[in-house]
């Protein structure tokens, strides 16, 4: 027995085990939950009450507490943390937790559970809830002891934190959480844990064989994603030293956004399904590929056949499952990826070889010939709003107004336009759902956005569809005084499936039309915030300012072209240079074969 | 994938981890979210305070499903060690099975004759049945029971393999 558990046995303990679980939360550094209420919960929430340290949020359905933990956890570096009940509150925060795992977000989730003596008795609001969330978080817990609780919050937030981070569920027991239980304090950082030990410093021999490698590249490209953005901003600041040390192009994931900035030169764009012409094609040529904390996706590599066929590759991941899972790669590094930039940048300068400078110049000839295509142009023609050009007025009006400015997003069409017209310069400023494509993400998130940074712009580009996914979280916008801003590309479709339907369907538009739509003006009004429209291009710009200038809840709800599609777009199957781009520019053949319409 | 049907392979691998509540469902649950084979799995505590379990599990697929395999099994937080004992180099491979055999006059005779030559043991009969035990690799398994067929095997029950690394290398925390 240790000296501290020695301790504990021996001293009247003066914790009932919700107290443990809050002083645990503080002592992790957590200043805010998100949380909802019920029978299985209702010691934590008594503990809560009775302390100022920890901040409650109450939301109004248990997903988008989730959400709103992610938009913090995503905004801020730190862990979120969620609070819900048993049964429906578990069941409900599922697919928010599923979310958090895809992205890599990490987060702590506090469930409630019936009283040891009764679980597997089919008892009142009893789950399987660790059974449930098994596949849906990076590790989940059931106290069924109190000498546990409070090693095993601590223990939670360093595998949230550490490693790839991810989603991680305590499920606790009524009992556990009335009973007296000891407290310990959390392990000193360098204690390691007895199994859990992710790698995050790389092994140099692997960073100068890439190095080399790099060295030697004609047609390099270097390809971030969401790790940079995992790692922390240093990564991000890296990853630009990097590229400037290079001189190679760089191209982000959707998860990578604002890794590396829109406005540098060296900025391509983002990459597949709905990326640039110029990030497709310069994937689909390069010789050497630097993949940074990305994980060649399929809504990123297409057809893995096709798949950049010339290029060497270097895969940087903290995560030995992310490497050769889908693509296989000659130089595999495992670790942090700010830890291998820096190494990346020390090697690349000690190294004596000078880089292949001539042939770089080539390429980026190359590069701007297929920039010049201006890809993402459209025509803002009379009155109806085109979709892009709303994204791309929110953009610059924003960036004019030179506030901080985060913007979260729904799923579909809207999502891809802000991807593709709203420019990040830092990491941290974009929050979308990535690997799941959750709708009903953006408010809740964007309220969790705006929680922790009071101050800031936090704008949720939405469409119809989705909006209405979570649309009950304007309560919890109003009870807080929360000003995000709803901002609705309404075009009265499930558009992005509408274009799926019109490209690979025949046009059979089955079940995509928004029929039946409240009035969201009255809607926000409802909900004691702001509603405001524009229907024509001459109101857009007024709307956008008068939103911003707003200091309350709003949702702007904005009437763009509804039949608008989404370009540049690589059709399920295809490659990389047969993407399709919109009307009036040539591109790849638009031909899907079955086989590609299988995919999703 | 860029990986061909040449590269298929069958795996047993080894996995060190800490016998908590959940930790052989999340090893499953890998295996049958992900789509992977399993031929067979065995579990058991290994060591003197009962805190670590050994799992070995037989599974086959292209070299990059083996790879993947052994990588999401790393990244569970209870699991200490993966090893991939086609590729440790020699070692060992085990199964019990206990087999009911049940017949009358040659046929009894018989199964004796073949139990012999199998070395397997006869520990239990009655005058119209016979259990058989033997350990061994599955294919010696599999053709004992192809054998005692013909003859009246009426039930099988096999443990799966459990696996070791010949010489004094050892798999521990
Ligand atoms: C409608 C829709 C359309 C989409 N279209 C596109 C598209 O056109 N283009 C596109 O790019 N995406 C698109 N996506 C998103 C796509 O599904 C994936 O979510 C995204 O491509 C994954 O981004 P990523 O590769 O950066 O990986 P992430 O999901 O961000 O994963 C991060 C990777 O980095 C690793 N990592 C984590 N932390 C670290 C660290 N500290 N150091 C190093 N590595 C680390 C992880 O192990 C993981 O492998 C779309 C999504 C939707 C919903
Ligand atoms: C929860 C959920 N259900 C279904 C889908 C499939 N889906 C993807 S986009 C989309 C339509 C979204 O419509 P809208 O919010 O109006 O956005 P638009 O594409 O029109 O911009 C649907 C139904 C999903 N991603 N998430
Ligand atoms: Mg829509």
């Amino acid at each position: 027995m240790s000296a501290t558990s020695q301790h504990a046995a021996t001293q009247p303990l003066t914790m009932s085990g919700a107290e443990v679980v809050l002083r645990a939360l503080k002592e992790q550094g957590v200043e805010v939950i998100f949380g909802y209420p019920g029978g299985a919960v209702l010691p934590i929430y008594d503990a809560i009450f009775q302390q100022n340290a920890i901040r409650h949020i109450l939301v109004r359905h248990e997903q988008a507490a989730v959400h709103a933990a992610e938009g913090y956890a995503r905004s801020t570096g730190k862990v979120g943390c969620v609070l819900v009940t048993s049964g429906p509150g578990a069941t409900n925060a599922v697919t928010g937790l599923l979310d958090a795992l895809m992205d890599s977000i990490p987060l702590v989730c506090l469930t409630g559970q019936v009283p040891t003596h009764l679980i597997g008795n089919d008892a009142f609001q009893e789950a399987d809830t660790t059974g449930i969330t098994r596949p849906a978080t990076k590790h989940n817990y059931l106290v069924k002891r109190s000498a546990d609780l409070a090693r095993v919050v601590h223990e939670a937030f360093h595998v949230a934190r550490s490693g790839r981070p991810g989603p991680v569920v305590i499920d606790l027991p009524k009992d556990i959480l009335i009973n007296k239980a000891p407290y310990t304090e959390a392990p000193p950082a360098a204690q390691p844990h007895r199994s859990y030990r992710p790698v995050t410093s790389p092994d140099m021999a692997q960073v100068r064989k890439a190095v080399a490698m790099m060295k030697q590249a004609k047609r390099p490209v270097i390809y971030a994603g969401g790790g940079v953005i995992n790692s922390g901003p240093e990564a991000a600041r890296l990853l630009s030293d990097f590229a400037h040390l290079t001189g190679f192009p760089v191209t982000n994931t959707l998860m990578g956004l604002g890794a590396f900035p829109s406005q540098d030169p060296q900025f391509i764009g983002m990459l597949g399904m709905h990326g640039t012409y110029e990030a497709n094609l310069v994937m689909h040529g390069c010789d050497v590929m630097l993949n940074m904390g990305a994980r060649f996706d399929d809504r990123v590599t297409g057809n893995l056949a096709f798949f950049s066929p010339g290029s060497k590759k270097i895969h940087a991941d903290i995560d030995p499952s992310s490497i050769n899972k889908n693509v296989k790669v000659e130089v595999p590094i495992v670790g942090d990826a700010g830890q291998i930039l820096a190494a990346m940048i020390q090697v690349w300068k000690e190294d004596s070889q000078p880089p292949m400078r001539e042939a770089l110049a080539e390429w980026w000839r190359q590069i701007d010939l297929w920039r010049g295509k201006n890809c993402l142009q459209y025509v803002q023609q009379g009155k109806i709003i085109k979709p892009q050009h709303a994204v791309k007025r929110l953009y610059e009006i924003t960036r004019e107004s030179g506030r901080e400015t985060f913007i979260t997003t729904e799923v579909g069409q809207h999502q891809m336009w802000a991807a593709q017209y709203f420019g990040f310069e830092k990491p941290n400023r974009w929050m979308t759902s990535g690997g799941l494509g959750t709708m009903g993400y953006g408010l809740p998130a964007a309220m969790g956005v705006q929680i922790a940074h009071p101050d800031a712009l936090v704008i949720d580009i939405a469409g119809e569809a989705s909006i209405l996914m979570n649309i009950q979280e304007m309560a919890t916008l109003c009870q807080y005084r929360l000003p995000v801003k709803v901002f609705i590309l309404n075009n009265e479709y499930m558009g992005m499936v509408r274009q799926w339907q019109e490209l690979l369907h025949g046009g059979r538009y089955s079940e995509s039309y928004s029929e039946a739509l409240p009035d969201f003006v009255k809607l926000a009004e409802s909900f004691h915030g702001v509603g405001l429209r524009a229907t024509e291009e001459s109101q857009l710009d007024d709307v956008i300012r008068e939103m911003l200038a707003t200091d309350r809840p709003v949702i702007a709800d904005i009437a763009v072209a509804k039949d608008e599609n989404c370009f540049p777009m690589i059709p399920s199957g295809a490659a990389h240079n047969e993407m399709i781009l919109g009307p009036g520019q040539e591109g790849g053949v638009a031909g899907v074969t079955d086989e590609g319409k299988v995919l999703v | 994938m860029s990986d061909n049907l040449e590269n298929f392979r069958s795996a047993t691998i080894a996995v060190l981890v800490e016998n908590e509540a959940g930790v052989l469902a999340r090893v499953i649950g890998l295996f049958s979210g992900r789509g992977y084979n399993i031929e067979s799995l065995t579990v058991a505590p290994v060591d003197e305070d009962r805190r670590l379990s050994r799992i070995t599990v037989v599974t086959s697929g292209t070299g990059m499903v083996i790879e993947q395999i052994k990588a999401q099994l790393d990244r569970l937080v209870p699991v200490h060690k993966v090893s991939d004992l086609s590729l440790a180099g020699p070692h060992l491979v085990r199964e019990l099975a206990l087999i009911k055999v049940v017949g009358s006059g040659e046929h009894r005779v018989e199964a004796l004759r073949l139990a012999d030559a199998f070395r397997a043991r006869v520990v239990d009969a009655t005058t119209e049945s016979f259990v058989f035990e033997m350990t061994g690799n599955a294919d010696k398994i599999d053709a004992f029971c192809n054998l005692m067929r013909p003859i009246g095997l009426k039930e099988v029950s096999r443990t799966g393999a459990v696996a070791i690394v010949r010489g004094s290398s050892a798999l521990t925390v």
